[in-house]
């Protein structure tokens, strides 16, 4: 965060020579410009989303939350999107190793292939998914209208977020000090836990932290897998559209809400977890 | 890079590589594949009466007009930001830097919900008085607009300012100092150093704004032939058993979105010598 305190003879040097400098007129302008784009596009309906839900007032704040349907929804989707988050972490910076690390033809396709998940529309993921595990699927697995539907579909959206941020950092990762390690005797296991773990783990939580946010959010590509049966596969997205479409737009909002407060809890905790790892060594 | 040697490969290497390979195959490369396959069933009947219904192009035409206008704001928007974020020193910088990635984590539900909340006809905070000057957003092709700039607002933004940081202001203060106007400066020293960054960040904001489907679901109103995108349309054809133009028109969304991804890939010069 920017300091705003009178600064160290020291910290303006470094700042100096990191290149930024206060702002001009026109870059002024520029800010202005940008930041009222900003606020009408994101802040202002963002925030007016809590303030509608304020206004219900606490009452309807718990009646939506007690309502055994949207309960059953919230927890099916913060329980599917941990599970999902979960198998990311492993899954994901495997990937990660195996495209910077390994070399056989056809490594670029798969390049490709990670980011197919973040490129395609969500309706089309969902009838993607619904091609391989639905009811005509050619491997006899069909998953459509059940809980894995969930799963797999959050599984599929989020591939790439543990992937792209773990990818760069393991990348700039210098050989030398394992190859140091080794030869002072280090096994593979440990210099993996005490040389290479250590420095991708802030980059492993900052995809588990988006790959989670995307997860509890995820609509589209339930639409068709997942058939948003009551209490059974639907998420909190469809409960939100749900009362929207019956005009109850406080209830709307305090479901919304919620997602937006664990979303931001999950960030939080995800980072105080990095800085311990990362103390820890 | 020096310390780029082959590694020893062992069992570990061959095992690690054909578990990520048979994950992705099964997650990604089959079931899309499936749905091409699904497409051409009939040889190429399902295109031609997708392309031939007046609901589905009209869709796809809206869907371009917005996905363009949305890419053109991010663009302007995003370099703007990231080149103030960067090179500037203000109040809330850090704050705001952190706020920029907020839509990456709001379900498009909600990003239907809050527009709505501001900028819906009748009990909007913002919409009434804007009807009144002859603007309507929600329901119209602003607020789809609007909804798709939102949810492909960060993406720019986060591949251009780790370019910005790396490549420093050297050449940029050297190209002041010899005389060259802030504008010189930017279109000759910065906009080619952070080309390609610009180029990945805008092709994915194209393929997320080409396939939005929630927030647009919500704040369009989803009237066919006028507020329907193509994302909804596939919607719509699938639950009415129209399935080869669902399938169609899918496959032209995907198409759009992965040729763009392979075009890049392969332009993309190799800065890091990883490839094989």
């Amino acid at each position: 965060m920017t300091v705003d305190t009178p600064l160290a003879p020291g910290a303006a040097r470094r700042r100096r020579a990191r290149g930024t400098t206060s702002l001009t007129r026109s870059s002024g302008l520029g800010l202005g410009i940008a930041l009222t784009w900003f606020s009408l596009l994101v802040l202002i309906p963002l925030s007016l989303i809590v303030i509608q839900s304020i206004d219900g007032g606490w009452e309807t704040f718990r009646q939506t939350l007690t309502n055994p349907q949207t309960a059953a929804a919230l927890r099916l989707t913060v329980t599917q999107a941990l599970i999902v988050t979960a198998i990311n972490v492993v899954m994901g910076t495997l990937i990660a190793w195996v495209l910077v690390r390994d070399r056989f033809p056809g490594k670029r396709v798969l390049e490709v292939v990670i980011d197919i998940p973040f490129a395609l529309p969500t309706i089309v993921a969902g009838l993607v998914l619904l091609s391989l595990y639905g009811p005509d699927s050619p491997l006899g697995v069909n998953v459509a209208n059940t809980e894995r539907s969930v799963f797999l579909a959050l599984l599929f959206v989020t591939l790439p977020f543990v992937v792209r941020t773990v990818q760069p950092v393991l990348m700039e990762l210098d050989r030398d000090v394992e190859e140091a390690a080794a030869s002072l005797g280090a096994s593979r296991f440990t210099t993996v836990r005490r040389i290479i773990l250590p420095s991708l783990v802030p980059a492993i939580t900052a995809g588990a932290a988006l790959s989670f946010a995307r997860g509890i959010s995820e609509y589209g590509s339930l639409v068709l897998l997942s058939g948003n049966l009551p209490n059974k596969t639907e998420v909190a997205s469809v409960r939100i559209l749900t009362y929207i479409e019956n005009g109850n737009e406080a209830a709307a909002a305090s479901v919304a809400t919620i997602l937006l407060l664990v979303a931001l809890a999950a960030i939080i905790l995800l980072q105080v977890i990095s800085k311990w790892v990362a103390r820890r060594g | 890079m020096a310390s780029r040697r082959a590694q020893p490969r062992t069992v570990g290497t061959y095992a690690r590589r054909l578990l990520v390979i048979g994950y992705l195959f099964l997650l990604v490369i089959w079931p899309v594949a499936l749905v091409v396959q699904k497409t051409f069933e009939g040889g190429l009947d399902n295109l031609q009466t997708a392309l031939s219904d007046p609901v589905v192009t009209d869709a796809l035409q809206l869907t371009v007009v917005v996905a363009l206008w949305a890419v053109a704001i991010n663009t302007v928007f995003g370099v703007g930001i990231s080149l103030l974020l960067v090179r500037y020193e203000f109040r809330g910088r850090g704050i705001l830097s952190a706020l920029i990635d907020l839509p990456l984590s709001v379900s498009p539900v909600v990003v239907g919900l809050a527009l709505l909340l501001a900028y819906g006809g009748t009990n909007g905070t913002f919409g009434p008085a804007l009807e009144d000057i002859g603007l309507q957003v929600a329901f119209a092709t602003p607020g789809i607009i609007m909804a798709t700039a939102f949810v492909s607002l960060p993406l720019v933004i986060r591949e251009v300012v780790p370019v910005l940081h790396e490549i420093g202001t050297e050449q940029e203060q050297a190209a002041t100092s010899l005389g060259a106007g802030p504008w010189q400066t930017f279109w000759r020293i910065t906009l080619p150093s952070i080309k390609w960054a610009l180029v990945y960040g805008v092709v994915l904001s194209l393929a997320r704004a080409l396939g939005e489907f929630g927030a647009v679901k919500i704040i369009s109103g989803n009237v066919a032939q006028q507020t329907q995108t193509a994302t909804l349309v596939v919607e719509q054809k699938y639950q009415d058993f129209e399935q080869g133009s669902a399938y169609a028109t899918s496959f032209l969304l995907a198409l759009i979105a992965v040729a763009a991804l392979v075009v890049v890939t392969i332009l993309r010069p190799k800065d890091d010598s990883d490839g094989d």
